[in-house]
């Protein structure tokens, strides 16, 4: 006879138990949070398109393309799915973690760098660049009335056009730097406190870790820079 | 030396606490913190006051008792040092310093500075032991244990629960303690048997008591009296992740 303590299987009480465990739910975050920069690399390589100078050929058939491609139509939505469940974890993360500090120091310890303590007003920030850049140009895009262009007889839906027009107002460039400077803080904490979080850390791979961190979240944000302030200036 | 002091005045966990100003002449300058703050509840004995209550212990930087955050730095600004070895000369004649207590919802306050850990001895009873007699000491080489493993495990025991990692922590997390004590009994041979339960049991204990979650600030590390690395706390994730997702021990 096996002892029914070491046979019976458990029921699925244990993954809310885990899930719901400190460190089950920074595993949420840092899982959501490397499959955003890879989200990040992708959606930066498209935009480099919008440099080419063929009057926005390449960028409308690239924009045609991920909205039409089943495959990418599904992981865009997983993306959406998981920019929510990041935005939302780290929110109520944020909220659960202020709890456990009811009365607050006359003078706060620091000891840390400024990014990794100011990890949620980063996030909330991009977050706000989220619903604007959204509502302008991907709400536009599927359900606004958009300039049309032809090539080769196919009819465009000119967002090139659209991303012009807002990037010939400085407010909306500043906006957008000031945001990816955000990012880029976001992603200094974030790209290497998402691997520590999975119990990666290492003698050997921790600084190779470190440096595509750095490489990563200055490198990406150069180029999302460089669209809307090489548009602004006409380049 | 002469100092002003804030010092955190709180009757008890209900009383919602205030800043008291004292004025202290006649500190000397190899005195510890501690002893300075001696001198100031000799001065609040004589003048019939209420003086100040703070925790110590072995004044000898091992018990982990003394838990003051001066000037917003646990323990004090000088690194890798606990609140009784911290002397006077490190501060300015004539400085002002602001005295609180560690402050975490899982850390009641007592009464002024000394808060209640039992916390902390509720996470070590969920897990922080081996569960067989070790017996006398064994034959040296009867359980073979490689060199780095053991600087590993020793560096972990250092810890010694004075709790500077929650009071440094933004989020009030305990991370560094609980990880430290994992660590510990986790790399040597004599911990292994019990690794899986004793992390997910002792998580719990940490999450129940109502610490916060860490982000990886490395506020902890920078305040540990003790410099225990928050690479403990990497390998707590790594040792929670694999007992809760790849084995059969119940979360």
């Amino acid at each position: 006879m096996s002892n029914p303590i070491a046979a019976n299987p458990y029921s699925l009480k244990w993954l809310g138990h885990f899930f719901g465990s400190s460190v089950g739910r920074k595993l949420i975050m840092s899982l959501t949070g490397l499959f955003l920069c890879l989200f990040l690399l992708v959606h930066m390589s498209g935009n480099l398109q919008l440099l080419k100078g063929d009057g926005g050929r390449a960028f409308n058939e690239y924009a045609y393309f991920m909205t039409h491609f089943a495959p990418i139509k599904i992981v865009s939505y997983v993306t959406y799915f998981l920019i929510l469940l990041h935005a939302i974890d780290g929110i109520a993360l944020a909220l659960k973690n202020r709890q456990a500090r009811p009365s607050k120091y006359a003078v706060n310890p620091t000891g840390a760098t400024w990014a990794s303590r100011n990890m949620t007003i980063l996030g909330i920030v991009i977050l706000l660049f989220l619903v604007v850049h959204l509502k302008n140009f991907w709400f536009a895009y599927k359900f606004g009335t958009m300039p049309m262009v032809t090539y080769d007889g196919k009819e465009y839906k000119d967002l090139y056009s659209i991303v012009k027009e807002a990037f010939s107002q400085w407010w909306y460039v500043a906006f957008y730097l000031i945001s990816l400077v955000a990012l880029c803080f976001h992603l200094l904490h974030g790209f290497q406190s998402a691997f520590r979080t999975l119990g990666l850390e290492h003698k050997k791979y921790t600084p190779i870790i470190s440096i595509i961190g750095w490489v990563f979240s200055i490198g990406v944000i150069l180029g999302f820079a460089l669209q809307p302030v090489a548009m602004f200036l006409g380049l | 030396m002469k100092f002003t002091l804030k010092v955190w005045r709180q009757n008890n966990a209900q009383d919602a606490g205030r800043f008291e100003t004292y004025s202290l002449s006649d500190v000397e300058n190899d005195m510890s913190f501690l002893e300075m703050m001696d001198v100031l509840n000799q001065q609040l004995i004589k003048e019939k006051k209420d003086p100040v209550a703070f925790d110590h212990d072995c004044r000898e930087g091992i018990c982990g008792m003394c838990s003051m955050v001066i000037n917003g730095h646990p323990h004090g600004h000088v690194k890798a040092t606990t609140t009784c070895q911290l002397h006077m000369r490190s501060f300015k004649d004539g400085d002002t310093i602001v005295i609180e207590p560690w402050r975490a919802k899982a850390f009641p306050v007592i009464k002024d500075l000394a808060v209640d850990r039992s916390a902390f001895d509720n996470i070590i009873q969920a897990g922080g032991y081996v569960s067989v007699n070790t017996g006398s000491a064994p034959d040296a080489n009867a359980v073979p244990v490689p060199q780095d493993l053991a600087e590993k495990a020793m560096d972990a025991a250092e810890c010694i629960g004075c709790g500077a990692c929650v009071a440094a922590c933004k989020n009030s997390s305990a991370m560094l303690f609980l990880s430290a004590k994992v660590s510990h009994l986790a790399l040597l041979p004599q911990g292994k048997p019990e690794h899986k339960k004793r992390v997910i049991s002792m998580v719990k204990a940490h999450d129940e008591a109502g610490f916060g979650s860490c982000t990886n600030t490395g506020a902890c590390e920078a305040y540990c009296p003790k410099g225990i690395s928050i690479t403990n706390i990497a390998r707590l994730n790594r040792e929670y992740l694999t007992a809760a997702l790849a084995s059969e021990e119940a979360v």
